[in-house]
């Protein structure tokens, strides 16, 4: 896994859980690899997958079983979805609007371009 | 797991390399030790592994005294040195030689390591090793040697590039939490998503040693536009990519560390940083 520049790696592997869930490898219910498979995997330090775990098991993506391993959460694709959404509107959003006003660029072209985005 | 305290060392009567140094290592981590040439990381791992002994200071290894070399403490402990020895044995008969001293050694791990480094032939002999085949043979043992510290200067020193993921995929899974590591490098960039700590020696004593957690909470790490303004820059330095930043964290977002970055700010910026912590 190639890290991205300035997001925290724990976050990133958060991302590649998610990833995994919504593109249905990983299915509600299922038993997720465990904290060193994972860091083994991908050649993180485990402490660190640890940190993702706990973030997506207060996020409620995932759960723990004690002595049995964590488990994709029942309603996990809703949660990740709405969990996406915030940080597209959050994050990506104002990027996106700081460039339209940096390129001088109006609203209108903007619908017409996603118009012809969602034809295809 | 490690504690030294005031430890002051040289090897000539004129200069000292050490000075009034003192770190403490925690199980369960794996620690980077940074710092320029000739700071004194090597002779530290040293120190705290009884190869060389303090002139003052006192330092805990594993609940010993190093300086004694207790069989009880060496069994627990393995330092990869960055030189490695000149030894005319085949690897195999090396295993049969060095492993005994080690009980928690494991001969099916040592294989399976050798196996991912692709070295097969355990007949070869070291000495006709290159040095990376020779690094990888020493990787191996000590990994496999289930000690509960392993130190190791440099490793990924001479290590192919293929090998350096599979050196990272190794580590992780050996790490546990009755096991401590510290990683003494330069090359940053085959570390960075393995380590999780950090500790920086300058003017020959530790000048920081914190958590990548602690850190990301603390500093913060961007790419900013040239004519971004920050107020809470610490470090900037100019790429092609844009300002590569070292800024305090006000949001409580946190950022991919970027250790040589950090680096770069400890040595410029220390006094700021260290007031952060």
């Amino acid at each position: 896994m190639e890290f991205r520049e300035t997001q925290a790696i724990y976050l990133q592997i958060g991302d590649y859980v998610c990833e995994q869930i919504l593109l249905d490898r990983w299915n509600e219910g299922d038993r997720i690899p465990s904290v060193r498979e994972l860091g083994v995997d991908l050649q993180v330090n485990p402490n660190t997958v640890m940190r993702t775990y706990d973030f997506l098991q207060s996020n409620e993506i995932i759960y723990n079983k004690r002595g049995v391993g964590y488990f994709v959460s029942e309603d996990a694709k809703t949660k990740i979805i709405s969990y996406r959404k915030k940080q597209f509107l959050d994050q990506e959003l104002p990027l996106f609007f700081k460039n339209l006003r940096i390129l001088g660029m109006d609203f209108k072209e903007i619908a017409k371009l996603y118009e012809l985005f969602i034809a295809k | 797991m490690v504690n030294v305290q005031n430890v002051t060392f040289s090897y000539t009567k004129k200069t000292e390399l050490l000075n009034n140094l003192s770190l403490n290592l925690k199980a369960g981590h794996i620690h980077g030790l940074l710092g320029k040439n000739g700071e004194g990381k090597s002779t530290l791992l040293k120190l705290i592994s009884g190869l060389v002994f303090p002139k003052a200071g006192t330092i805990d290894t594993l609940g010993f005294n190093p300086v004694n070399r207790y069989p009880e403490m060496m069994r627990e402990i393995f330092f990869l040195p960055e030189e490695l020895p000149q030894l005319n044995l085949s690897i195999g008969n090396y295993e049969k030689v060095y492993s005994p001293f080690y009980p928690n050694f494991n001969a099916e791990q040592f294989d399976n390591y050798l196996k991912e480094f692709d070295v097969d032939n355990k007949k070869s002999m070291l000495n006709k090793l290159s040095h990376g085949q020779k690094k990888k043979v020493f990787v191996a043992f000590g990994l496999a040697a289930n000690t509960k510290l392993l130190l190791m200067d440099e490793p990924t020193n001479g290590l192919d590039i293929p090998s350096k993921g599979q050196f990272r995929r190794m580590v992780a899974s050996a790490i546990d939490e009755n096991r401590c590591m510290v990683i003494s490098t330069h090359q940053v960039h085959d570390m960075d998503s393995l380590i999780d700590s950090i500790i920086v020696m300058e003017h020959h004593e530790i000048a920081f040693n914190q958590s990548i957690e602690e850190i990301t909470k603390k500093l913060f790490f961007r790419v900013a536009e040239r004519n971004e303004k920050h107020e809470n820059v610490l470090y900037s330095d100019d790429s092609l990519r844009g300002l590569y930043q070292v800024c305090v964290n006000t949001t409580g977002e946190e950022s991919k560390l970027d250790i040589e970055l950090l680096f770069n700010a400890i040595i410029i910026n220390k006094e700021k940083i260290l007031k952060l912590f």
